[in-house]
C-alpha cells in the first residue's frame, strides 16, 4: 500500500523526483558525452531524422496553405511557395466575399473557421475546466471524507474504465438527442463535464498522498470539509490538477466523433468537424487542398502556443501512469 | 468482476492504511461527514449515473431489441446475435482491425523504444520531446486531411519524391491493398513521439549507476539495452503495450476522413462498422450487438492492463 502512496507521489507530482535524477544523470555522464564516437554520430543522426520526419509535415502543411491554389500544379514540389499569399487563411476565416474565396479555389460554401475555432476552444475549456474540478471533488470525498459505503462506489465508479466509449456512445447520443440537446453545448459536454473515472482515480491517488497533519490544522481553525477542500488542498495540488486539466484539454481538442453526431450545426461545429466538412465541400474533383491545408493549420496553431506555454509541464506529465 | 479484482487491492490497502491512521491519532472522535461527502459526490454521481451506469444497461437492452431510433423498440432476443455469426462485413470489420492493430501496434512500439533509448543515452532536452510530441496534440482528423495531402496522387509531397526517384507513384488511401498499411504507417507517425515518451519516462526510473558500472566493466551500449535497459523496462513496456492496443483498436477519425471504410471494405474496421450501422443505415440494435462484442474483446484488455499496472508497480516503484 505504501507503494500505491509512492507511485501516486512521483507520478502526480511528477517533475520533483524525476527532474532531479535527470539533472543528476546528465550531471554524472558528461564526461561519456566528450568522447564522440561513430556510434554516437550515427545515433544522433536516427533521432534528428526522426525529428525532422516528425516536423517537416507540419511545415509542408503551412507551405501548402501559403500557396495560392491556381499554382498548385506546377508549384508543389519548392520548398518556399513562389507567390506566398495569406487569401486561404482569410477565405477559411470568412473574411473574404463569396466571389473571392471561389477565385481563390474554395467552393462558395460559407466557412468560418473563427466561429469553429472558438466553438472548439468552448467546448474544450468547459470540458477541461468542469471536469477537472468535479473529479477533484470526488476524488477529494473519496480520500478524505469518511462516509459509508465509501469504498464500494468507489470501486463502482472505477469500474466504469472497463467501457469502451463507443459502447456508451450509442446510447448516449440516443439521450442527448431525445432531451432535445442536439447541436446545444449542453448536449455536446454532458456525457464528459461531470466526471470521468480516470480523472477521480488519478485525484484521489494524488490527495491520498497529501499529509493528514495539513488539513488537521485547518480543522483545528474550525474550517469545514468545504473550506479546507478549497484554501488548502486545490492550491497545493496545482501539478496534478494542471496534468489532468491538460490532457483533458487535448483529448477535447482533438474529439471528432461525438460533437460530429451531436454538434454538427453552424452554431456548434468544432474544428475538426468543420474540416472533414469543409473536405466533404470541395469543388469539382481535387480537393481544395490550399484551404484544407489553411484550415488544419488553425487547427494546430492552438495546441503549439499550449506546448511553447506549458511544454516543460505536458512533457513531464507524461508518466506511465497518467496514460489516459 | 475483473474490474473488482483487479483495482480493490490497492484500494482496500489506502483505506485501511487511512483508518488505521485515524483510530490511532484519535481514538476517541469518531467523524462522519456523510453531508459534506454528499455535496462534493453529487455532480460525480450525476454525471455516472446518467452517462456510464444508464447507457451501459441501455447498450446491452438496445442489443436485443430491433431498435432503429424511429419507432419504439421492440425485444428480439438475441437475434441480432445470431444474425452476427453470419454476417460476413462483421468477420470483415474483426478480421481488418485485427490486420491494422498488428501493423501499427508492430511499427509504433519498435520505433518508438528505439526513440526512447537514443533520448534516454543522448539527451535530457525538454524541447526535443516536446517537438517529438507534436503529433499526438493534433487532432486525428488533422493528421488524416494533412497525410492525404501529402500522399496525394497528383500532387503529394511523397509522390514526387517516390517519382524524383524512379518509382512509380500510388495512390495510397485508393488502393485495396495499400489503403491500410497507409493508414497503420499514418497513426505511426502520429502516435510514435508519445509512446516514446512513455517508454522514455519508464527509462528514467532505472538507476542510472547501472549505466556507469556497465560501462566502466566495459560494455557497448547494445549490451547495455539488452541486459539493462530491456529487461528493466518489461513492465512499463508491457504496460503501454497494452494501452496502445486498447487505443488501436479503437481506430476511426482517421479512417473516417480518409477512406471512409473503403476500398471495397479494405479499412471498414469494427469501430466504423458500428458507426455505419448506428448512424448511416439506423440499426442502432444491431449496432449496439457489435458494441457488446467489442467492449467484451476490450474489457479483457483493461483488466489485464490493471493486472499489468499492478505488476509495474510491484517490479518499478
Amino acid at each position: 500500500m505504501t507503494r500505491t502512496l509512492t507511485r501516486a507521489r512521483t507520478s502526480t507530482a511528477a517533475d520533483a523526483p524525476h527532474t532531479r535524477r535527470a539533472a543528476t544523470g546528465s550531471h554524472g555522464r558528461v564526461r561519456t558525452r566528450r568522447k564522440l564516437s561513430p556510434g554516437r554520430i550515427a545515433a544522433w543522426a536516427v533521432l534528428l531524422f526522426a525529428l525532422a520526419a516528425t516536423l517537416f509535415p507540419f511545415y509542408w502543411m503551412i507551405r501548402t496553405a501559403l500557396t495560392p491554389a491556381s499554382d498548385l500544379y506546377y508549384d508543389s514540389t519548392g520548398f518556399v511557395p513562389e507567390h506566398p499569399t495569406m487569401i486561404n487563411f482569410l477565405r477559411v476565416l470568412g473574411l473574404t466575399s463569396q466571389e473571392e474565396a471561389v477565385a481563390a479555389g474554395g467552393s462558395g460554401a460559407q466557412v468560418d473557421f473563427l466561429r469553429y475555432l472558438l466553438n472548439s476552444v468552448v467546448y474544450s475549456g468547459l470540458i477541461a475546466s468542469l471536469q477537472t474540478l468535479f473529479c477533484a471533488m470526488a476524488g477529494y470525498a473519496f480520500a478524505r471524507l469518511r462516509f459509508p459505503g465509501r469504498d464500494a462506489l468507489f470501486g463502482v465508479l472505477i469500474a466504469a474504465l472497463m467501457v469502451p466509449p463507443i459502447f456508451t456512445l450509442l446510447p448516449n447520443f440516443v439521450l442527448v438527442k431525445n432531451l432535445g440537446w442536439l447541436n446545444t453545448f449542453a448536449g455536446m459536454v454532458a456525457p464528459s463535464v461531470l466526471m470521468t473515472p480516470f480523472a477521480v482515480f488519478f485525484l484521489r491517488q494524488f490527495f491520498l498522498s497529501i499529509p493528514r497533519e495539513v488539513e488537521e490544522a485547518a480543522v483545528l481553525d474550525g474550517v469545514g470539509a468545504w473550506g479546507i477542500f478549497w484554501r488548502v488542498v486545490l492550491p497545493m495540488s496545482r501539478g496534478p490538477l494542471i496534468t489532468i486539466g491538460l490532457t483533458t484539454t487535448v483529448w477535447a481538442w482533438k474529439d471528432y466523433l461525438w460533437p460530429l453526431l451531436t454538434g454538427r450545426d453552424e452554431e456548434t461545429r468544432v474544428l475538426t468537424v468543420a474540416l472533414g466538412v469543409f473536405q466533404q465541400q470541395s469543388p469539382n474533383t481535387q480537393p481544395d487542398w490550399t484551404g484544407i491545408m489553411a484550415g488544419s493549420t488553425l487547427s494546430v496553431l492552438p495546441v503549439l502556443v499550449l506546448l511553447i506555454l506549458l511544454g516543460r509541464r505536458l512533457v513531464e506529465s507524461l508518466n506511465f501512469s497518467g496514460i489516459k | 468482476m475483473g474490474a473488482k479484482t483487479a483495482v480493490a487491492p490497492p484500494d482496500q490497502g489506502t483505506g485501511i492504511r487511512a483508518a488505521a491512521g485515524k483510530e490511532r491519532k484519535r481514538p476517541g472522535r469518531r467523524r462522519d461527514d456523510r453531508k459534506a461527502a454528499w455535496l462534493f459526490l453529487a455532480p460525480a454521481l450525476v454525471g455516472f449515473a446518467l452517462f456510464y451506469a444508464y447507457p451501459t444497461v441501455r447498450g446491452v437492452y438496445y442489443s436485443l431489441t430491433d431498435y432503429n431510433m424511429l419507432a419504439p423498440p421492440n425485444f428480439v432476443g438475441a437475434e441480432n446475435y445470431t444474425q452476427l455469426i453470419g454476417d460476413e462485413q462483421f468477420w470483415n470489420a474483426l478480421k481488418v482491425t485485427a490486420y491494422y492493430v498488428v501493423l501499427n501496434i508492430g511499427s509504433q512500439t519498435v520505433l518508438a523504444l528505439l526513440l526512447a533509448t537514443l533520448m534516454h543515452r543522448l539527451t535530457r532536452s525538454v524541447a526535443l520531446r516536446a517537438m517529438l510530441l507534436v503529433p499526438w496534440l493534433v487532432p486525428n482528423v488533422t493528421v488524416g486531411l494533412l497525410w492525404m495531402w501529402l500522399l496525394d496522387a497528383n500532387l503529394g509531397f511523397v509522390n514526387h519524391v517516390l517519382e524524383a526517384l524512379g518509382l512509380g507513384t500510388s495512390g495510397f488511401f485508393t488502393s485495396p491493398d495499400l489503403a491500410m498499411p497507409t493508414i497503420a504507417a499514418v497513426n505511426t507517425w502520429a502516435y510514435t513521439g508519445y509512446t516514446a515518451l512513455l517508454l522514455y519516462a519508464g527509462m528514467l526510473q532505472v538507476p542510472q549507476h547501472l549505466y556507469e558500472s556497465a560501462s566502466l566493466d566495459g560494455a557497448g551500449e547494445w549490451r547495455m539495452f539488452h541486459r539493462i535497459t530491456l529487461p528493466l523496462l518489461r513492465p512499463v513496456l508491457a504496460l503501454v503495450l497494452v494501452v496502445s492496443l486498447i487505443g488501436s483498436f479503437q481506430i476511426f477519425d482517421t479512417i473516417a476522413v480518409t477512406t471512409k471504410g473503403g476500398p471495397v471494405g479494405a479499412t471498414r474496421v469494427i469501430y466504423y462498422y458500428i458507426y455505419e450501422q448506428a448512424f448511416a443505415q439506423f440499426h442502432m440494435g444491431y449496432a449496439s450487438a457489435v458494441a457488446v462484442i467489442l467492449a467484451l474483446v476490450l474489457g479483457v484488455l483493461t483488466a489485464v492492463q490493471m493486472r499489468l499496472l499492478r505488476a509495474s508497480r510491484s517490479d518499478l516503484a
